[in-house]
């Protein structure tokens, strides 16, 4: 940081940071407002929610909306939270390990039908997922998946996403590497468990990420093909939550808190893989 | 390798080492060459069966009147595609308002989700002490989930209880807007959280683009005495034009397929008028047991997208030239 020098250009600067902090902050406080009422509205009594004109502070800071949510067997946040994490977790392995082994087949290895199998791969990223959402239904009732943790965790894994984002990780290994290691004497598997995937660590973590979040925060198709309430996630127990606490907000609120804690956690911890993961989407283009 | 020749060589009955070894190296090879399939094979059950799978039975579908709850789902040709096109039809005027809403909300949220997120980008791309800080700030919307923005602006919007009429009021301003439940504020409300929650994701795109753009024509345009604007118009703007494109595309996409902000906050109101097209679609497909139909509809909301896109892809090159 440079200390504004007492010249007339200094002072300039120095006003010009003024106003770029100004701006900055507000542009922040526009963010983040919103984010810090939901907390304090999960915190406060039913009562206090009902105030005009609200306070700013929950006075006193009470548990009545999470109490609520998490002692209410009507709407089992607890479990919906945790199938949420398990669908996420599961999700993301699975999007891991099979797109990491087609990527690698694409984009190291030489066989007939890889020019074909890629362009079809690439080809489903420009048909719009929503439009297919019907087919894939009836697809996941054949195979009698309504309402279960597979429909929310392995239709969505098949990523033309992730398979494109890898290879093009792989493609910018050095040869070398993978030189050295068949002299060696390593075969297909060892180089691709030994050289390519330790070497691959930031875009796998990167793609762990996306995919948790994505799958996290899925709200059109949970809504279709979960029902009982022990098996929803959380997107689709959210609106159950609204449904049944109509202008309850301190509950309501709670239970987005609870949605949110986790991504944003991740957000915190992985913010700098996460934000250069979708640059690095954008700059495909 | 070695010992297996030797064994060979040992028992006396096998074949000699040199053709042992020649066997080996044939079925090795053989193995070498399943391998790149073997790598392949996991992912490629997934995508025939929820990527490939899908489209052909969407087409499929939408040449078939398709119930869940009736035995025969005859086939019926194009039917269910002239029934979208032909005014006298049951589905006609709701599926048109369900295109008009997703033309009147893309319409209006794409230009800003294109501007906002540039202005963010360009302030954000001067150094200052907590940059990266302010950028996480900006993006951390994005990573919550349309269910919790739904329900977090429902409740923020609301008339009465709502914190922004509160504010309003506050300062002065008209506090009862109806911003849920009248027009035009269902639709300024339906834009203004979708800039806000997603502007963050474009901003990080277009912080990539800036960064790749060469500083050297930064100092050159400046020696030529260039000021900030045409700096902006004749560096930035260029220099950005395939980020554009992409950010331009992807938002078109993105705001056509938008369901969770008319679901959870306007709940389509007024009347049916912010129900969206993809809405619609599952509305019929998956609720009024409708699949054919609705795969029709898919599939020309499918070709409208993809029109659309051309289109961009189109006139960005034709300004290149």
């Amino acid at each position: 940081m440079t200390t504004p020098t007492p010249t007339a250009n200094g002072s300039a600067s120095g006003l010009r940071r003024v106003g770029l902090y100004t701006t900055l902050v507000a542009l922040a406080l526009i963010f983040l407002v919103p984010l810090v009422w939901m907390v304090i509205t999960s915190l406060k009594t039913y009562t206090a929610a009902q105030q005009i004109p609200p306070s700013w502070l929950p006075n006193p800071v009470a548990g009545y909306g999470y109490e609520q949510i998490l002692n209410n067997s009507a709407n089992p946040v607890l479990r919906w939270f945790l199938n949420s994490m398990m669908a996420a977790t599961l999700h993301s392995l699975l999007v891991l390990v099979t797109a990491s082994m087609a990527a690698y087949s694409l984009a190291r290895l030489r066989f007939r039908g890889r020019g074909v199998t890629f362009a079809l791969i690439v080809g489903t990223l420009f048909i719009p997922p929503t439009s297919l959402i019907v087919p894939n239904f009836l697809i996941v009732d054949q195979l009698n998946w309504i309402d279960t943790l597979a429909v929310v965790v392995v239709p969505g894994a098949a990523s033309a996403f992730g398979v494109f984002f890898l290879r093009q990780f792989f493609l910018s290994l050095p040869n070398e590497l993978e030189e050295a290691a068949t002299l060696d004497g390593a075969n297909q598997w060892q180089i691709f468990f030994k050289v390519v995937l330790p070497l691959s660590k930031p875009a796998l973590s990167t793609l762990a990420v996306l995919s948790f979040l994505t799958n996290w925060n899925d709200f059109l198709w949970p809504i279709f093909v979960l029902f009982s309430p022990e098996k929803l996630t959380l997107p689709p127990g959210l609106g159950l939550l609204q449904g049944s606490y109509v202008t309850d907000y301190p509950v309501i609120m709670a239970g987005a808190v609870l949605a949110s804690l986790p991504v944003l956690i991740l957000f915190v911890l992985a913010q700098r893989h996460i934000i250069q993961g979708v640059s690095r989407s954008g700059l495909k283009g | 390798m070695a010992d297996v020749i030797e064994v060979g060589a040992a028992r006396g009955d096998a074949p000699p080492p040199a053709a042992n070894a020649a066997r080996r190296a044939a079925s090795a090879g053989r193995t070498r060459r399943a391998t790149p399939y073997l790598f392949l094979a996991p992912y490629l059950v997934l995508f025939g069966v929820f990527g490939l799978l899908p489209i052909i039975l969407g087409l499929w579908l939408s040449v078939h009147q398709w119930d869940f709850q009736l035995p025969n789902r005859p086939f019926v040709g194009l039917d269910n595609y002239k029934q979208l096109f032909s005014s006298d039809s049951a589905v006609y005027g709701d599926w048109w308002e369900s295109v008009r809403a997703t033309v009147i909300f893309t319409v209006l949220s794409v230009p800003l989700l294109v501007v906002v997120p540039l202005g963010l980008a360009l302030l954000l791309n001067r150094s200052f002490p907590g940059r990266t800080f302010f950028r996480a700030i900006y993006f951390a919307p994005y990573v919550l989930g349309v269910a919790v923005i739904g329900l977090l602006w429902r409740f923020l919007l609301d008339a009465n209880l709502g914190l922004v009429n509160r504010l309003l009021g506050a300062v002065g301003l008209p506090s009862d807007t109806p911003w849920v439940t009248n027009m035009p504020w269902a639709w300024i409300s339906l834009v203004g959280v979708t800039v806000w929650w997603t502007s963050g994701f474009n901003a990080v795109i277009y912080l990539a683009g800036l960064q790749d753009i060469s500083p050297e024509l930064y100092e050159a345009a400046r020696m030529d005495g260039a000021n900030a604007w045409q700096r902006f118009r004749n560096v930035t703007m260029p220099g950005l034009r395939p980020v554009l494109l992409f950010v331009i595309t992807t938002t078109v996409l993105a705001s056509a397929n938008m369901f969770g902000q008319s679901f959870l906050i306007t709940q389509g109101t007024p009347g049916t008028e912010t129900r969206t097209v993809v809405w619609f679609i599952v509305e019929e497909g998956l609720r009024n047991n409708n699949a054919g139909r609705a795969a029709a509809m898919s599939i020309v909301f499918a070709l409208m997208l993809a029109v659309v896109s051309i289109a961009n892809f189109r006139i960005f090159r034709y300004k290149e030239d």
